[in-house]
């Protein structure tokens, strides 16, 4: 009887048998990492927009507030875009002529709103709400990183579901005194964690992890 | 032990086999030309499999409202169809691990087979769970994995252990399965005429000689398999029975679920048996290795596990007279006298009545009447877990909240479907490869047994 199968195919058996094995694995590791990256999360990026916009010039260098901008962050669950009533409230008369704020001032005069590219767009079937994160001391940075040093606004966290809940489980190292949520620059200090965990209970955090707390 | 055999019943081989008239027999069902009736069944089953992806595909598309599940009904046929299919896998495991380990030597001829069907009602079951989730494209979050969500599954939920039970039993199921096929697929490699099937036959035989080594590596994976599998004989359908017995609703919510879940599964699993291996033994003329004295103990253990099965519902009612608890006792009365008494009755009629014929001797040698019996008891099965599902959920503490339940022309086409499904991979199965255990049939030899006693 003549043989079917040449003697290589035994080496070759032996490969596959172990190689299939290690393929599937790190296959379903390349897909984990895949979700996990900074292609997908686009964390650490920065996004083309219609008029350049500074956040480092604006409040690192000129020291404007967060709020002066962002009008809606204590009161309502959208932070609120500025019109751009609010920056012709200066670029009326600063750089009233320059063509990079073409846009704006189109804008201004049609009432046509300016498009520009969401940078922290969570999915629809989240619910979030800016006020109530502000009312009980968590910091614009925790979320948004250091605003005042990015010349143009770069996603600075994932905003995967493991990130919400890595604080909603322990909020205690992002609370902070309710007058220093918009201080960017603000560290807590050594031993203060012990005051992060009288704030905890002085401000009443009931950071929740049931699903429909965002899924509602 | 020598083994006093009763004048009248007949042997597990019959005589006048020697080695090669049995290598004979098995291998031509394969290498014989395709019978006419095989594409006449094919073809059945495989316009009812192309049903199941019609459902399936209707279902994708617009969601699970297409079945006739709402409040207060929530779980219907998928769940119904999920312990169904997996309790009928469950007499493959029992004939190939248990028997096995007890030296029941009748079970060799009918192993093969009924492991095949375990697998094919494993892959039937495990269908639905994957497609009553609504989202069938994420099921994986079933599965504990490290994730961007920062979410484990509910490792206390019953439904969480069903994934862990099944999944195990499956690959359990596959792996001894394929590991006593290798000798018998390298049978087919060395008798197989053209160069295509014997190329495919080689690639899974695994370059298997049939040396001595290879045999008592064989033998040893063998028994530690047949280790494993024993446990999940008993402990794949408590954890279904879990799913129910864990929750509070009257009728779920008994102790002895797990118990009478089990002698369900291998009530169900040997009907399944005999349901295929009747038409086989016919078909294929297999009378000399599946003979009356396989058909008499299959309907046997099919007699004990159906009475321990009818012990289960008279324990059922009469633990909930005797738990003295208005809910429970409604539970016994409104299935008794509900909307869904016809159901009740007809699952006492296919699971105890019917069982009984099989006292006689005549009724337990007769393929045709324990076919029949069988088909009753595989109704019967479906029914009862349609009772179990249904009523319990259908009439809950509040009346207020009331409703009724019945399937949809959607959720018949799934069933119907699965049944196809599992067809269509059986007829493969009989057509591809060898349908009875060509060397453990060969044990059944004298001459094996002059040799070194029982092995």
């Amino acid at each position: 009887m003549s043989q079917i199968f040449h003697r290589s195919t035994n080496a070759f058996a032996r490969f596959t048998i172990f190689g299939g094995i290690f393929i599937v694995a790190s296959f379903v590791f390349l897909i984990m990492m895949i979700d996990r990256s900074l292609f997908v999360t686009r964390q650490g990026q920065s996004f083309d927009q219609p008029v350049p916009f500074s956040h480092d010039h604006h409040v690192g260098e000129i020291g404007i507030d967060c709020r002066y901008c962002h009008i809606t962050v204590e009161r309502a669950s959208f932070a609120g875009i500025p019109e751009p009533e609010i920056c012709m409230n200066c670029h009326k008369v600063l750089f009233s002529d320059a063509p990079m704020l073409e846009p704006i001032r189109r804008s201004f005069e049609t009432g046509e709103p300016v498009e520009w590219t969401r940078v922290y767009d969570l999915p629809d079937f989240v619910y979030f709400d800016h006020s109530i994160h502000v009312a009980k001391g968590i910091s614009c940075v925790s979320c948004h990183g250091r605003v005042d040093k990015m010349p143009m606004t770069v996603k600075a966290t994932s905003l995967k579901m493991d990130f919400c809940l890595e604080c909603h489980f322990d909020p205690v190292k992002n609370v902070r005194p309710r007058d220093k949520v918009f201080d960017l620059a603000w560290q807590p200090g050594k031993d203060f964690s012990e005051e992060q965990i009288r704030l905890v209970h002085e401000l009443n955090v009931q950071s929740k992890v049931d699903c429909s707390t965002c899924h509602r | 032990m020598d083994r006093v055999e009763k004048p009248n019943v007949a042997p597990v081989l019959a005589p006048g086999h020697s080695v090669g008239s049995i290598t004979d027999k098995i291998a031509s069902v394969i290498l014989q030309k395709t019978p006419r009736w095989w594409y006449f069944g094919f073809g059945i089953a495989f316009l009812l499999f192309m049903l199941l992806q019609l459902a399936l595909f209707v279902l994708f598309v617009k969601g699970v409202g297409v079945w006739g599940i709402n409040i207060p009904v929530g779980w219907g046929f998928a769940i119904i169809n999920f312990v169904w299919w997996i309790g009928i896998g469950h007499a493959g495991t029992l004939i190939s691990a248990i028997l096995l380990l007890l030296r029941q030597d009748w079970r060799t001829s009918i192993n093969r087979f009924a492991e095949a069907m375990t697998i094919f009602a494993v892959a039937c079951a495990g269908l639905f769970p994957l497609i009553h989730v609504g989202r069938p494209w994420l099921a994986y979050w079933l599965f504990p994995y490290p994730n961007t969500m920062g979410l484990w599954p509910q490792f206390r939920s019953p439904l969480m252990w069903d994934v862990f039970a099944v999944s195990t039993y499956a690959t359990i199921s596959l792996l001894f399965w394929y590991l006593g096929l290798i000798p018998d697929l390298a049978t087919m490699r060395d008798r197989a005429k053209s160069k295509v099937a014997k190329i495919i036959y080689g690639v899974f035989a695994m370059g298997w000689r049939g040396s001595v080594k290879h045999w008592h590596e064989h033998e040893v994976a063998s028994l530690l398999l047949a280790g494993l599998a024993t446990p999940l004989v008993l402990s794949v359908h408590s954890v279904v029975s879990f799913d129910f017995s864990i929750g509070i609703i009257p009728g779920w919510h008994t102790t002895i679920f797990p118990p009478y879940f089990v002698a369900g599964a291998i009530f169900a699993g040997f009907a399944m048996v005999i349901t295929l291996a009747v038409p086989l033994r016919k078909l294929f003329g297999m009378y000399d290795l599946i003979t009356e004295r396989h058909l008499d103990n299959m309907g046997k253990i099919m007699l004990a596990t159906g009475l321990i099965v009818a012990y289960g519902y008279a324990m059922e009612a009469f633990t909930a007279w005797y738990s003295g608890n208005i809910y429970e006792w409604f539970m016994v009365y409104n299935r008794a006298t509900g909307p869904y008494r016809w159901h009740w009755y007809a699952l006492f009629l296919c699971n105890i009545a019917a069982v009984q014929l099989l006292w006689i001797k005549k009724v337990r040698l007769n393929p045709i009447y324990l076919w029949i019996i069988a088909m009753f008891v595989n109704v019967g099965m479906w029914l009862e877990r349609f009772i179990i599902v249904v009523t319990s959920l259908h009439r809950d503490f509040l009346p207020s909240s009331w409703g009724y339940y019945k399937g949809t022309i959607w959720d018949w086409a799934t069933y119907i479907g699965s049944i196809g499904l599992f067809l269509f991979l059986f007829f493969l199965f009989v057509r591809f490869v060898p349908m009875i255990a060509i060397f453990e049939v060969k044990t059944l030899l004298p001459e094996a047994k002059g040799r070194s006693g029982n092995e």
